[in-house]
């Protein structure tokens, strides 16, 4: 049950948030420190956040944070739970810089099975430098870089999590949730963090979310393109869990 | 044990010898990718992550990733490094700039290749500029140029106080004739002398860390004080040898392993042809020996500058000391140079 209604972990003086009004980043990141709150684990915690709209959040919570470059967020995630194999370590970032910059990055820590928790906000285009095409980019979706539409002949969207199921331990929680049922993320993010501690495996959840500056849509259309399409083509659910989780 | 033995004296290799400082000076994290010739230093580490577990051990997708994991666990309060060579100093080039940026801790140990690096393994001296100046900030950077197996144990040993002291990244720039000849080395008792502790805190204030800035005003007022610090730092660290420079009419500029063929070549031109000559060698070349460079060169009629490159270290020279004579160089880009190359040099 939730006592308050911000999470405990809030940085209040940052407060309201820097994010784009209607961004869905507020929900992702309100359900997480729900999650660190219930888990009681503010103090073991790391955060790290990438560049992109996901740099935001470099201030946002009462959680040790740190901000680095783009697509390096997990390797520094990595190099920090190494170290100090007792903290809770996660990676926070947007779906360019998991899966075009830093996607070597993120194999290789499923690969490795490093107990971290990776945090994946999808979009489907690149928010902070005005909406670029992605490699979750829908096909026929428009960005500033497919301006009529991008052509898929053949090719599909990048779906990251069923990537990984190959790469990753059986232990590794793996699963996409959507902010459209923002109760969902809190128990996914939740899961996740609950799989670093108890089976001190790689964890990963996708959240579909909702640009409303870049997709030039209003928070009723943004909702639609959200559930129409991206909720149809991203599977929502766990789609890797440890059995003895 | 690590070393050779020959009769009964136990040789190291450079590689051996940089471990060994690195080990004593506290190190306790290492990550890294498979780069000839800096393979050798990683390998040397695993092999004491499996003799004792405060030793960590990444091994990373690439360089980058490599230099990040190092971040990551200097935030965590570990004395970390990394070593690499030619284009993994290039990738690394992106966490190098974040850790000068945040003032972290950073230290690697660079064997450098002539580019692009695919092949020539062995030596070179190309590395100075992207060393000195690499990636998209001021070059504040500290900047060890060694000679040999004794002085790659030396400044790696040295490296990790100064890094944690001044919060410069902090290079060890080598070669692979240092990394894979053995010699005897020398090795001292040595206590660091300033412990890591984690940068990032828990549970009070300025816990939360970036490399970003809103406005160039505010990145500005950041680098001012990196500036000014780095400044105040320059003279204190500056280190560099002299030989056979008081009495000499004449000086050789030139650093790293290139200084060995120098030397056997003062020796010569002073007894058999009776020239006046002595050697400079900025073993720092970031930041650059200015005060001691330019008392030595001054009033000699002739200025040689020696490297293998086109003139990387030439222009670090020429930038920083107020030369008046006339200045000759001998740059050989790729390929080493002899005593008698700069014997032939002088005496023309």
């Amino acid at each position: 049950m939730r006592l308050s209604s911000f999470p405990i972990c809030f940085k209040e003086i940052t407060k309201p948030h820097k994010f784009c009004p209607g961004c869905g980043h507020g929900i992702v990141l309100k359900e997480l420190g729900f999650a660190v709150d219930e888990l009681d684990i503010i103090n073991d915690t790391l955060l790290g956040v990438d560049i992109g709209c996901s740099l935001l959040a470099w201030d946002f919570f009462n959680i040790a944070t740190i901000q680095t470059h783009h697509g390096r967020t997990i390797p520094i995630v990595s190099g920090y739970k190494s170290a100090q194999n007792k903290k809770i370590c996660i990676a926070y970032v947007g779906d360019g810089g998991a899966y075009a910059i830093g996607l070597q990055a993120l194999i290789t820590a499923s690969l490795r099975n490093d107990p971290i928790t990776i945090i994946v906000v999808n979009n489907t285009l690149y928010g902070m430098t005005g909406g670029q095409m992605a490699p979750t980019t829908l096909c026929n979706e428009l960005t500033t870089t497919t301006p009529n539409g991008k052509i898929c002949e053949g090719i599909k969207p990048i779906l990251g999590p069923e990537l990984l199921k190959n790469t990753s331990s059986e232990k590794a929680f793996i699963a996409r949730a959507t902010i459209s049922r923002p109760l969902e993320v809190g128990e996914m993010i939740k899961k996740a963090l609950l799989n670093q501690i108890v089976n001190n495996s790689f964890s990963f959840v996708e959240i579909l979310s909702i640009c409303p500056t870049n997709w030039k849509k209003d928070a009723k259309e943004s909702f639609e393109f959200l559930e129409k399409y991206m909720e149809k083509y991203f599977t929502v659910g766990v789609i890797n869990e440890s059995k003895n989780s | 044990m690590i070393g050779g033995q020959l009769s009964n004296k136990i040789l190291y290799n450079g590689s051996e010898a940089a471990i060994k400082g690195c080990l004593q000076a506290g190190a306790t994290f290492f990550a890294g990718y498979p780069i000839t010739p800096g393979t050798e230093i990683m390998e040397q580490w695993v092999k004491k992550t499996s003799e004792n577990q405060k030793y960590r051990f990444i091994q990373a997708e690439d360089e980058t990733s490599a230099g990040f994991n190092v971040i990551g666990a200097i935030l965590a309060g570990k004395k970390a490094f990394t070593a690499t060579a030619g284009p993994g100093n290039t990738l690394m080039q992106d966490p190098i700039s974040m850790a000068e940026a945040m003032r972290l801790p950073f230290v690697a140990i660079i064997m450098q290749r002539g580019g692009p690096s695919t092949g020539t393994v062995i030596f070179s001296q190309q590395e100075v500029n992207l060393t000195c100046h690499g990636g998209n900030g001021e070059g504040h950077r500290i900047v060890y140029s060694t000679s040999t197996p004794q002085e790659l144990y030396n400044y790696c040993l040295k490296a990790f106080d100064i890094a944690w002291k001044w919060r410069f990244p902090t290079f060890i720039l080598a070669d692979g004739y240092q990394a894979k000849q053995e010699s005897q080395v020398v090795f001292k008792k040595y206590i660091p002398r300033i412990n890591s502790k984690p940068i990032l805190k828990y549970n009070h204030g300025n816990n939360n860390l970036r490399n970003c800035y809103n406005f160039e005003t505010e990145l500005a007022l950041n680098l001012e004080k990196n500036i000014r610090d780095y400044n105040l730092m320059s003279k204190k660290v500056c280190e560099y040898e002299l030989y056979k420079a008081s009495d000499a009419s004449e000086i050789i500029i030139t650093h790293g392993i290139t200084s060995l063929s120098v030397i056997e070549a003062i020796d010569i031109l002073r007894t058999k042809f009776n020239k006046k000559i002595g050697l400079f060698r900025p073993i720092t070349l970031a930041p650059f020996p200015i005060e001691v460079g330019n008392k030595v060169i001054s009033n000699k009629t002739n200025i040689y500058i020696a490297e293998s490159s086109n003139g990387q270290l030439a222009s670090l020279v020429k930038s920083n000391l107020n030369i008046r004579s006339t200045i000759v160089e001998l740059l050989k880009p790729a390929v080493p140079i002899s005593a008698e190359d700069i014997i032939n040099l002088v005496r023309k």
